[in-house]
C-alpha cells in the first residue's frame, strides 16, 4: 500500500476536522479518556462523566474530556480488540473483556483487580408489559404459554439478550433441577418470540414504538428508562419473582493507557465510580448500586427479587457463552427441526 | 450520463410521436404510486418526525454541537473522497475506452465489484486489512497511524463503497462516442493533454457531474460499512447516518429525524446543481 | 456507431499511465482489501470451512437473501423501466421533481429506511395499521426484505435505463410506425430488445446490492433462525462470537457469487452486442 498516501490523507483530514473543531487542541492539562460502553448506558455515563470532571478538577487542577463510545457489548469489544483506543471499557459483559484480555490488551485477571468483581453496579432482567397487564403476566411461566409474544433480542448480537436467556435458563433450571427441563423451557420461550433484534435497544424500539408483543424482556434499568420515555401511561414493570444477578464489569486497558499516559486518570474514573457519590447517580439511572447505603436509600425502586449469579447456574461466562452461543450451541439447536 | 436538454427543435421532433394521453395518464399515475407508496410515505415520515417537536426542537437538534461536528466529518469525507474517485473514474474510463487490450472484459467486471459487495463485508475487509489484529496494522499503529476508528478509515471505506460510480457513467459514454474526435486532433498534431482537456472533457462532463453527483449522494449516505470502521465516538467520529442512528437508539426521535432530514436536503441540494448546471449550459449553447 | 473500430490500432497516448494508475487504484482500494477475505479463510481448513458455510441456518439464510433479493430485482426491473420511460418520454409538472428524487435511496441511509419502513409498516404504523385490519403482515416477514430491497434498488435500475432510452433514435420508431406497426409493437419488437442490456445491468446490479444488503434489513427482517435472518447478518453474528475466519467465510461464499453474476452479466452483454451488430 502507498503509505504516503494515506499519511497525506491522515493529515489534510485531520487539519480540515481539528481546525472547525473548538477545543480539539489539547492544552497541557487537558486530558482526555475514551469510555467504550455497551447501549443502555449513554444516560449514565453521561452524568458520571460531568461528576468525575468535576471531581478530577477538584483534586488535580487537571481538566478531563471523557469520550463516549456506544453500541453492542460485542461489537465494541471487537471494536478494541482491533484498535479503537480506549482507555477503560465499560461493557455488558465479562466474556466480552475476556476476549479483550485474549489479544493481549489487559491482564487475564482484570477482573479481579477492583471490587466487587469489577462491577461498580449490578442490574437483573425483569418483564416489561402493556399497562394493565392484559395477558396477565406474573412470572417466568406466564410467558412460554401460547398466545404470549415475547420480545428479545438475539443473544447472537446482543449482551442483554444473553443475561435475557441466561435468566430464563437459570429460572428453570433451579426450580426443576434439571437442565433438560430447563432447555425444553427455553425452546418454549423462543418459541414465542416473534422477532429478535440485533440489540437490546432495538428490541425495546419493536415493543414499545411500534406496538409488536405482550412482554419485553429488558435490562430493570431500560424498563424504567421505557416508563420514563414512553409514558407510565402505557407500560408497566412486571418483576419475576426470581432472576439473575446481571454484572456488567468495567477494566482498565492496559495497553492503551500505558501508550496515553492516562493510567493515573482512567483508575482514578473506574474507582471514582464506587464512591458513595457515583453510587448515587448509577441509583438514579435505575441500576442497583454496589453500596448499601446507597440501595438502602432507593429500596423502593428496586422490587425485592431472589437473585442467583451466572456462576451459581453456568460456571463462569466462557462456558456459558460455549455451550449456549456459540455456533452449534444450544441457542442454536433449539432452532432446528 | 444524463445529457443537457436539446434544443427546441429536437424537441419537436421528441413530441411528435408519443403515446396517446391515456396510455400516459395510466403510465404516469403507475409511477406516482410507485413513489408515494416507496419515496413520498418515508420522505414523509422523516419530516412529520422531524418537526413533531416544532421548528424551534428541529433547529436545535441540528445546532446541535455533535450533529455540526457529524455534519463537517461527513463533508470532509465527502471531499476527499468524490475528487479522487472522479479523477480515477476519468482514467479508468481513458483507459478502457480508448484502448483495446486483453483483459479488458474482466477489468470492466471487477470496478463494478464494489456495487456487489455487502457493505458489511466492505467495512470487514479494511478492519482485517489495517485493523491492529493484523501484523501490518499493529505495525501502522506503532508508527503512531491511526486508519480504522479514525477519518481516514471511514475516508477508505466511503472510498470503496462509491469506486464504482464516476467509471460506471463514464465508460458506456465514451464507448458511444468512440476517439474519431481524439485521433483527429492526434493527427492535427495535438498533445495528449490539449486533447483530452479540449476534446474528451467537453464530450464528458456532463457523465462526469453526474457520476460525481451520485458519488457524493452515496458517500454522504453510507451507513453499514462506514458503521463497521468508526468506532462511534461522538463527536470525533460519527458520520451524519451514524449520528442518526445513535439519536435514535437514544429514544431521541425528533431530533434523529431532524439530523436526517439534513441527509436529504444535501441529497436534493446535489441534484439541485445538477438542474442548475444544465440550464445554463443550454442557455449558453443557444447563444452561440 | 463504433462499428469498425475493433480491430483497430492503439494511437492515443496515455495508456501506459492511465492503465498503470487504473491498475494502481483498483488494488489498493478494491483487489487488495477483498483479497483479505480469502487469506482469512485459508487458515480454516477444507472441512471447517465447508462446515462453516453449509451450516443449516447459513444455507437458510443464503436462500432468503437470494429469493428476496430476486423478488426486489424484478419487481425493481418493471418500475424502473417505468419510470425511466415516464421521466424521458413524457413532460408533466413535477417531472424534474420525480427524477430527482430516483436517487433519494442512495443518500438516505440504509438505517434510516430501514427504520422508516419499520415504523410505516408497523400494526401502528400509517400503512401497517390498515394492512393489519386485512391481515396482511409485512413487518418481520421476508415480504418486509422484499420491501426495503426495492427501496435499495431502484436507483440503480433507472439510472441505467435512462440514458440509453434518451439516446434511442426516434427515426427507427417512425420507420416502424410507418410500416404499420402498433404502438405496442414497436415498443415490444423494437425498444425492448434495445433496452434490454440496459434492463438487465440495472435488475442484477440491483440483485447483487440486495444479497449483500444489512443496514435497511435487519430493522424490518424479523431476524429469525431458518426464518428471516439474511445472509450479511450470519456474518455479524460470528463477528460477534470473535469468528472471523466463520465469517471470512461466509462473506467469501457471498463474495464469490455476487463475482460470478457480474461476469456472467458482462459475458451476455458482450454476446449481446455481437448479435447487435
Amino acid at each position: 500500500m502507498n503509505l504516503d498516501w494515506i499519511k497525506k490523507i491522515t493529515i489534510a483530514a485531520s487539519l480540515i476536522v481539528a481546525s472547525g473543531l473548538p477545543g480539539a487542541v489539547a492544552e497541557a492539562t487537558t486530558v482526555t479518556l475514551l469510555n467504550v460502553s455497551y447501549d443502555p448506558t449513554r444516560e449514565l455515563y453521561q452524568s458520571e462523566n460531568t461528576a468525575f470532571a468535576k471531581y478530577w478538577q477538584k483534586q488535580t487542577g487537571q481538566t478531563v474530556q471523557i469520550s463516549q463510545s456506544h453500541g453492542g457489548s460485542g461489537k465494541q469489544a471487537r471494536a478494541v480488540i482491533e484498535g479503537l483506543d480506549a482507555d477503560v471499557v465499560t461493557l455488558a459483559l465479562a466474556y466480552d473483556i475476556d476476549a479483550i484480555s485474549d489479544s493481549k490488551l489487559l491482564p487475564a485477571n482484570w477482573q479481579t483487580r477492583l471490587a466487587n468483581n469489577s462491577t461498580p453496579y449490578t442490574s437483573t432482567i425483569v418483564f416489561v408489559v402493556r399497562k394493565g397487564n392484559p395477558k396477565k403476566i406474573k412470572g417466568w411461566e406466564d410467558i412460554v404459554k401460547p398466545g404470549v409474544s415475547v420480545i428479545t433480542p438475539n443473544p447472537k448480537t446482543s449482551g442483554g439478550a444473553r443475561w435475557n436467556y441466561l435468566a430464563a435458563w437459570g429460572y428453570k433450571q433451579k426450580q426443576s433441577g434439571s437442565a433438560v427441563q430447563a432447555k425444553t423451557f427455553i425452546k418454549a420461550l423462543y418459541k414465542n418470540v416473534p422477532v429478535l433484534d440485533t440489540g437490546a435497544r432495538g428490541s425495546t424500539l419493536t415493543f414499545a414504538q411500534r406496538g409488536l408483543g405482550d412482554v419485553l424482556l429488558a435490562w430493570e434499568n431500560e424498563a424504567h428508562l421505557i416508563l420514563k420515555e414512553f409514558g407510565s401511561d402505557k407500560f408497566e414493570i412486571v418483576a419475576p419473582a426470581v432472576s439473575i444477578l446481571a454484572e456488567p464489569p468495567v477494566a482498565i486497558v492496559d495497553k492503551n493507557v500505558a501508550r496515553h499516559g492516562t493510567r493515573k486518570v482512567a483508575e482514578a474514573y473506574l474507582n471514582f465510580l464506587y464512591t458513595p457519590q457515583a453510587q448515587e447517580i448509577i441509583a438514579q439511572n435505575s441500576y442497583r448500586p454496589r453500596n448499601p447505603a446507597t440501595l438502602k436509600k432507593y429500596a423502593a425502586n428496586f422490587p425485592n427479587i431472589k437473585l442467583f449469579t451466572l456462576n451459581e447456574v453456568f460456571g463462569n461466562w466462557r462456558t456459558a457463552q460455549k455451550t449456549h452461543f456459540n455456533d452449534g450451541g444450544v441457542f442454536d439447536q433449539i432452532y432446528l427441526p | 450520463m444524463l445529457k443537457p436538454q436539446p434544443p427546441e427543435s429536437t424537441l419537436i421532433v421528441k413530441k411528435r410521436i408519443s403515446d396517446p394521453l391515456p396510455v400516459q395518464i395510466v403510465l404516469i399515475g403507475l409511477t406516482l404510486l410507485f413513489f408515494i407508496g416507496f419515496i413520498f410515505l418515508p420522505l414523509g415520515l422523516v419530516f412529520a418526525q422531524a418537526f413533531s417537536k416544532g421548528w424551534e426542537y428541529y433547529l436545535e437538534a441540528i445546532r446541535e454541537p455533535y450533529a455540526i461536528e457529524s455534519v463537517k466529518l461527513t463533508l470532509t469525507t465527502v471531499a476527499i473522497v468524490v475528487p479522487l474517485n472522479a479523477f480515477f473514474g476519468v482514467t479508468a474510463a481513458w483507459a478502457i475506452t480508448k484502448f483495446n487490450f486483453r483483459g479488458k472484459a474482466t477489468l470492466k467486471t471487477l470496478l463494478d465489484l464494489p456495487f456487489a459487495v455487502s457493505p458489511v463485508i466492505a467495512g470487514l475487509i479494511f478492519v482485517l486489512l489495517v485493523g491492529s489484529r493484523t501484523p501490518f496494522g499493529s505495525w501502522l499503529g506503532e508508527q503512531g497511524i491511526k486508519i480504522i476508528f479514525s477519518t481516514p478509515g471511514i475516508v477508505i471505506a466511503t472510498l470503496f463503497v462509491t469506486f464504482p460510480f464516476v467509471a460506471r457513467e463514464l465508460i458506456p459514454l465514451m464507448e458511444a462516442q468512440g476517439r474519431d474526435e481524439e485521433e483527429a486532433a492526434l493527427t492535427l498534431g495535438a498533445r495528449g493533454w490539449q486533447i483530452f482537456g479540449k476534446i474528451t472533457l467537453p464530450n464528458i462532463r456532463w457523465g462526469l457531474l453526474y457520476g460525481m453527483i451520485l458519488c457524493s449522494a452515496r458517500s454522504i449516505g453510507e451507513f453499514g460499512a462506514v458503521s463497521v470502521v468508526s468506532g462511534h465516538i461522538r463527536g470525533q467520529t460519527n458520520t451524519i447516518p451514524l449520528h442518526v442512528e445513535i439519536l435514535y437508539s437514544e429514544y431521541n426521535f425528533a431530533a434523529s429525524f431532524a439530523v436526517a432530514s439534513i441527509l436529504v436536503f444535501l441529497a436534493l441540494l446535489t441534484v439541485g446543481v445538477k438542474v442548475t448546471l444544465e440550464k445554463q449550459f443550454q442557455k449558453n449553447s443557444f447563444h452561440h | 456507431m463504433t462499428l469498425f473500430q475493433k480491430k483497430r490500432r492503439n494511437i492515443l497516448p496515455g495508456f501506459g499511465l492511465s492503465m498503470g494508475y487504473t491498475v494502481f487504484y483498483l488494488s489498493a482500494i478494491v483487489i487488495v482489501p477483498l483479497s483479505m477475505i480469502f487469506f482469512n479463510t485459508i487458515p480454516m481448513g477444507w472441512e471447517p470451512f465447508i462446515h462453516a458455510v453449509t451450516a443449516p441456518r447459513v444455507l437458510a439464510s443464503y436462500r432468503l437473501s437470494f429469493s428476496t433479493a430476486l423478488f426486489a430485482a424484478l419487481f425493481d426491473g418493471g418500475v424502473g423501466l417505468l419510470t425511466a420511460w415516464v421521466l424521458v418520454r413524457y413532460r408533466f409538472p413535477g417531472r424534474q421533481f420525480l427524477d430527482a428524487l430516483v436517487d433519494l435511496p442512495f443518500a438516505l441511509p440504509t438505517a434510516v429506511a430501514g427504520i422508516c419502513f419499520a415504523t410505516l409498516y408497523s400494526p401502528v404504523g400509517w400503512l401497517g395499521e390498515t394492512l393489519t385490519k386485512w391481515n396482511i403482515e409485512i413487518i418481520n416477514t421476508p415480504t418486509g426484505i422484499v420491501v426495503a430491497l426495492i427501496f435499495i434498488g431502484f436507483p440503480f435500475v433507472v439510472r441505467t435505463i435512462q440514458p440509453v432510452l434518451e439516446e434511442v433514435e426516434q427515426e427507427i420508431e417512425e420507420a416502424a410506425q410507418c410500416l404499420g406497426a402498433t404502438r405496442w409493437q414497436t415498443f415490444r419488437k423494437i425498444l425492448l430488445p434495445h433496452l434490454f442490456p440496459a434492463l438487465l445491468t440495472g435488475s442484477t446490479l440491483a440483485f447483487a446490492r440486495g444479497i449483500g444488503e444489512y443496514g435497511s434489513v435487519i430493522f424490518i427482517a424479523g431476524n429469525l433462525p431458518m426464518k428471516t435472518e439474511i445472509a450479511p447478518l450470519m456474518i455479524m453474528s460470528k463477528l460477534d462470537q470473535f469468528d472471523y475466519a466463520g465469517a471470512s467465510a461466509v462473506a467469501l461464499v457471498l463474495l464469490v457469487i455476487s463475482f460470478s453474476m457480474l461476469l456472467l452479466l458482462n459475458a451476455v452483454q458482450e454476446w449481446q452486442q455481437k448479435e447487435y451488430r
